[in-house]
């Protein structure tokens, strides 16, 4: 058997069919979801994919949250649904406060797309049991609205909790507080990330890196050994 | 703006002396008596509209027109070519069922009065052309051209237009992958934003721009219409806007990317369930330009009815309607018993989607306002039987004196280290530095198709996941040359652009461009047009590659100083499996360096000239373009054969430059050994064309250099990959990290 | 001390696609009898010494010529009373 991982798609959603892809090159197999359903069409786990939802306007991932499909999604979330946001995927979870913190524009004003070297820093979670803690990986980063902001409280506890899952290494691409890539829930269910790894999924294509594969098959072996 | 009583036809015929504005609309008095002959009464106000936009340069061709055909007329044989000039953009058969569409489109006068909309709104153009082809479009590339890289303006301009276009092609989800920046005063006030996009689709899946079948359903579908860029097309695009004071501009179009975003994906559903007869996007003169066009290439006529037009802006009146270029906007027609699923899938994208009138059995596009009609013409006049100029052209007494004025004269380096010197001034020059500043602000991710992004030599798609099937894209044009000798410039442009291509393992196969000009009126000016065009049309006969369309930007020019003629041109090809595409990297340590063609002493031009004296005289690199076709057999078959790891071409900059690229992107330097015959000079800067370098295992050293010797290729052994510096043996070497300053630091210094 | 307010909002004539997204998403949330939204950029200036005329034509320059791009933005520029306990 395999694993059915729905990916969400908001008007403005981008990476949806990159995204299916991956799931498929892990052995997966992708469902498409539509903003407008409540129905998650009994998916096993859900992506939340890259892209300008709603165009971004007003704040990155403000506008989506709202939409229909969330209001099953983060109920399925607090109840144990594996749910992956990546980038603008990331900034819907945290509009939505299925994950801590919020996300503001790149400290440098610009968009920046480059292959972003970065640490694994939690490999418990359900989207990174694949990788090993302290891993170095290079996955692309595209974005406009990256950079991680928290109050201190917040931090402290996200580090002493381990729920700091990816931390950007060499360059601080965006002015994200203490490096912070990505972070995860408490329960590990829910992670969100900038970087985006289903560009990362095939020899030949983008950086020729497949770095972000794991994040597919992890969840994947969680699924079928379930 | 309301008059009263309404101008309808009827009135205007009743009403004969009426004095209209026709020059404040742009066009010329026997223009304006050509309207009323064609009419056989004066026009409505409406009427004037559509004509005046429709006729202006920017939409009608008149002065390019007599010499564009022969872009038809010299077009060579080709199987590939499936729809030619005409159509919104050119449609190329790439193999196992797939078709292809590209096209390369200015947007420069907008871009110097807004940067940021200016460019943005180009991207929306010319992706809004690929959609009404059929195409889901699945890439973007950006040539730009600015002033002086230090001149304050530039610093407000480039931003401006680098945030648009990522702005704009970011968000709708296209890579970019390719395209040039190009830093010359000459561009000052005329800053040259080209754009360009390519689509892919199934053969069936071709949709053209005709509205057919009476009874047949008019559907306007997309954004609201404002007061965007009223009389834009014939005033911001033609006439040059030296006296334009902030107050006096005119309104500027705002892009909205995400609604751009939703009308791809609705069109593509509704081409995917065949609800489609014709197609046609809302540009430059908006629904004047949409309803005569496709009225005039269908079979019937049409009636619209403007008051079912969405507005945004509720005064605006008829004549506004119909000029307005409100961005986001495209017409469909559909059979009537589709309309309501048509509108359904625009509802599930939130797109507004109205029927604004039908086909008609005539040969009339007739127009409608609050139950008067206002426009009733033969949508051929306005569409295609525009005014055609046979503008004067004459050779500038000055281009005698600028040829003799030879670079080959200018003083060369004295020294091993005045050399090492000018390499290094070379390569950390704006136009030769890094663009990674530039280019890390688009997206060459989305959609996980890309291959090869810049700075390669040639953008690269996978179209087929299963067989690998790829298509690659390479702009390129050097004003420099073609200010020399612009029949010569062309054929570089042309020459480079395919080498590009072939360099990274694709074969060429067709052509759009984008012919970017001063004014018209200055028979210098059109001399130099109609070179570039000859030269051009030549140099696709000969490569057997056709045009199959492009753009031609006039009236860039501040007074009485034109820009360089700057044809860019655009090749498209395709390769059989991406797996074998030649990155432009040095892959591995000793592999063997080869210099394919032959280096000539010519300076001309060159970018050597250009940073070293500042100098700009003599005549361009001569053109061989039997050698480019050679040049570019051996770069494909090697490819496919595996006999190569990486190749970059040789152009601006000459041979140095492409190794100092090849190492710093691979951080593995290159010693060098000048071959016998040439000085160091030379060998290093020399821009002949025709020339590539590449990389060589030493396995296969052999059979490359056969394949060469017997297909007549000369190929110079000049190197190896290794160490951490470029190296000259003899000379001079520059330590890889000496260089990644100098080439690096030189664009975020300046613009950042 | 003074503070200058300067209100930057697109033409009237110019599309305003946030505004327009905003507005589309009200009624979802059930915020009903909202016709329009146009969004906008708000500055503060904290103006050293007094704001007198001059002062105000040099800060309606530099609205003029660099907060907003008056090929789309209109400006206002209004002062604002800095309470004498928020110093």
């Amino acid at each position: 058997m395999t694993a059915r991982i729905g990916v969400v798609t908001f008007p403005g959603s981008l990476d949806d069919r990159d995204t299916q892809r991956a799931i498929r090159l892990a052995g997966a197999e992708p469902v498409a979801l539509w903003h407008k359903d409540k129905d998650l069409k009994q998916v096993d786990a859900v992506v939340l994919c890259g892209g300008f939802s709603y165009g971004d306007y007003l704040r990155a991932g403000a506008i989506a949250r709202f939409s229909p499909v969330m209001d099953t999604l983060v109920d399925q979330a607090r109840a144990g649904l594996p749910v992956l946001g990546i980038c603008n995927g990331f900034q819907i979870l945290t509009e939505a406060h299925l994950l801590p913190g919020a996300m503001l524009g790149n400290d440098h004003l610009h968009f920046i797309c480059r292959d972003q070297k970065l640490r694994v820093e939690n490999a418990e979670t359900a989207w990174t049991a694949d990788y090993t803690a302290g891993q170095e990986i290079h996955i692309p980063l595209k974005n406009m609205d990256g950079r991680y902001v928290a109050d201190e409280y917040t931090l402290d506890e996200l580090e002493a909790e381990g729920r700091v899952a990816f931390r950007y290494l060499d360059v601080n691409p965006n002015g994200s507080l203490r490096d912070i890539a990505g972070v995860t829930n408490e329960a590990g269910n829910v992670v969100g990330l900038m970087p985006h790894p289903e560009h990362a999924t095939e020899p030949l294509i983008g950086t020729g890196r497949t770095d972000g594969l794991p994040f597919f098959t992890s969840i994947l072996k969680k699924l079928v050994t379930a | 703006m309301s008059r009263t009583p309404l101008d309808t036809v009827e009135h205007a015929a009743a009403t004969p002396d009426v004095e209209l504005p026709w020059a404040e609309l742009g066009l010329k008095k026997d223009e304006y008596e050509r309207v009323v002959e064609i009419l056989g009464r004066r026009p409505t106000g409406a009427e004037l509209a559509m004509y005046s936009v429709m006729w202006s340069e920017h939409c009608s061709y008149k002065s390019s027109k007599v010499h564009l055909r022969q872009f038809g007329e010299k077009a060579p044989e080709s199987d590939a070519m499936l729809v030619g000039i005409g159509e919104n953009a050119g449609v190329v058969d790439v193999g196992q069922g797939y078709a292809v569409t590209f096209k390369v489109e200015s947007h420069n006068h907008p871009s110097y009065v807004e940067p940021y909309q200016g460019a943005a709104t180009g991207v929306g153009g010319i992706v809004r052309d690929i959609i009404a082809m059929g195409a889901r479009p699945v890439a973007v590339v950006d040539p730009l051209r600015f002033g002086a890289a230090d001149h304050p303006d530039t610093k407000r301009v480039l931003p401006g237009v680098v945030a648009g276009i990522g702005g704009y092609g970011n968000c709708l989800g296209l890579p970019n992958i390719g395209g040039e920046v190009v830093f010359d005063a000459c561009y000052q006030g005329n800053p040259l934003v080209n754009a360009g996009a390519i689509g892919v689709m199934r053969h069936e899946d071709i949709h053209l721009a005709k509205a057919s079948g009476a009874g047949n359903k008019v559907i306007l579908y997309g954004a609201r219409t404002g007061g965007d860029g009223i009389g834009g097309a014939s005033i911001l695009a033609s006439e040059t806007f030296d006296d334009a004071k902030p107050s006096k501009r005119p309104a500027v179009q705002v892009g909205d990317p995400f609604q751009e975003k939703l009308l791809i994906e609705c069109t593509l559903e509704a081409f995917a369930e065949k609800l489609v007869v014709g197609i046609q996007d809302l540009g430059a003169a908006g629904l004047s330009c949409a309803t005569s066009e496709l009225a005039s290439n269908g079979s019937g006529g049409m009636r619209v009815t403007l008051d079912d037009v969405p507005l945004r802006d509720s005064t605006l009146s008829p004549e506004e309607i119909l000029m307005s270029e409100s961005q986001e906007r495209m017409c469909a027609v559909v059979e009537p018993e589709k309309v309501d699923r048509f509108l359904e899938i625009c509802e599930k994208w939130d797109v507004i989607a109205t029927v604004i009138g039908e086909v008609t059995d005539g040969d009339r596009l007739e127009i409608y306002w609050h139950g008067g009609k206002i426009v009733d013409v033969d949508p051929r006049t306005v569409a295609h039987e525009g005014p055609v100029y046979e503008r004067p052209y004459a050779r500038p007494e000055w281009q005698d004196a600028l040829q003799a004025d030879d670079a080959n004269k200018l003083p060369r380096p004295q020294s091993a280290e005045e050399l090492r010197a000018q390499v290094l001034k070379l390569v950390a020059s704006p136009n030769q530095a890094s663009k990674k500043w530039i280019t890390q602000q688009y997206d060459h991710f989305v959609q996980g198709n890309t291959v090869l992004a810049m700075p390669e030599d040639s953008g690269m798609i996978r179209v087929d996941e299963e067989t690998g099937l790829g298509v690659a894209l390479a702009t390129d044009g050097n004003g420099r040359y073609a200010k020399l000798d612009p029949y010569a410039g062309a054929q570089l442009a042309l020459a480079e652009a395919y080498r590009n291509v072939a360099t990274t393992g694709a074969k060429p196969l067709a052509v759009s461009d984008c012919l970017n000009f001063g004014s018209p009126e200055d028979p210098a000016v059109m001399w130099q047009f109609a070179e570039a065009v000859r030269g051009l049309a030549d140099g696709c006969l000969q490569l057997g590659t056709p045009v199959t369309g492009g753009n031609v930007s006039l009236y860039n020019q501040t007074g009485e100083a034109a820009i360089h003629p700057t044809p860019v041109v655009a090749v498209l090809g395709v390769i059989d499996d991406v797996a074998r595409r030649t990155p432009v990297a040095f892959q591995e340590e000793g592999q063997l360096l080869y210099l394919l063609g032959d280096t000539r002493e010519e300076f001309g031009g060159s970018a050597w000239s250009q940073v070293v004296h500042d100098h700009l005289g003599g005549l361009p690199p001569k053109v061989d373009l039997e050698r480019e076709r050679l040049l570019a057999e051996i770069l494909i078959s090697a490819s496919r054969d595996g006999m190569i790891d990486s190749a970059h071409d040789l152009s601006d900059g000459g041979l140095v430059q492409a190794v100092v690229e090849s190492a710093l992107l691979s951080g593995k330097g290159a010693r060098l050994v000048v071959p016998d015959g040439l000085d160091a000079f030379t060998f290093l800067l020399s821009e002949s064309a025709g020339r590539a370098i590449v990389a060589v295992p030493r396995s296969e050293e052999v059979r490359f250099t056969d394949m060469c010797g017997a297909r007549g290729l000369p190929a110079t052994r000049v190197g190896v990959v290794d160490g951490d510096t470029v190296e000259v043996q003899g000379e001079f070497a520059l330590p890889l990290a000496e260089l990644r300053e100098a080439h690096e630091a030189t664009i975020p210094a300046l613009l950042a | 001390m003074a503070r200058v307010v300067v209100d930057v909002m697109l033409k009237p004539e110019i599309l305003d696609p946030q505004g327009q997204a905003v507005q589309r998403a009200l009624p979802r949330l059930g915020f009903e009898g909202i016709s329009d939204v146009r969004q906008g950029k708000r500055f503060e200036l904290e103006v050293d010494g007094p704001v007198d005329e001059a002062a105000l034509a040099r800060i309606h320059d530099l609205a003029e010529s660099f907060l907003a791009n008056t090929v789309i933005e209109d400006f206002t520029v209004k002062v604002e009373e800095v309470a004498e306990a928020a110093k």
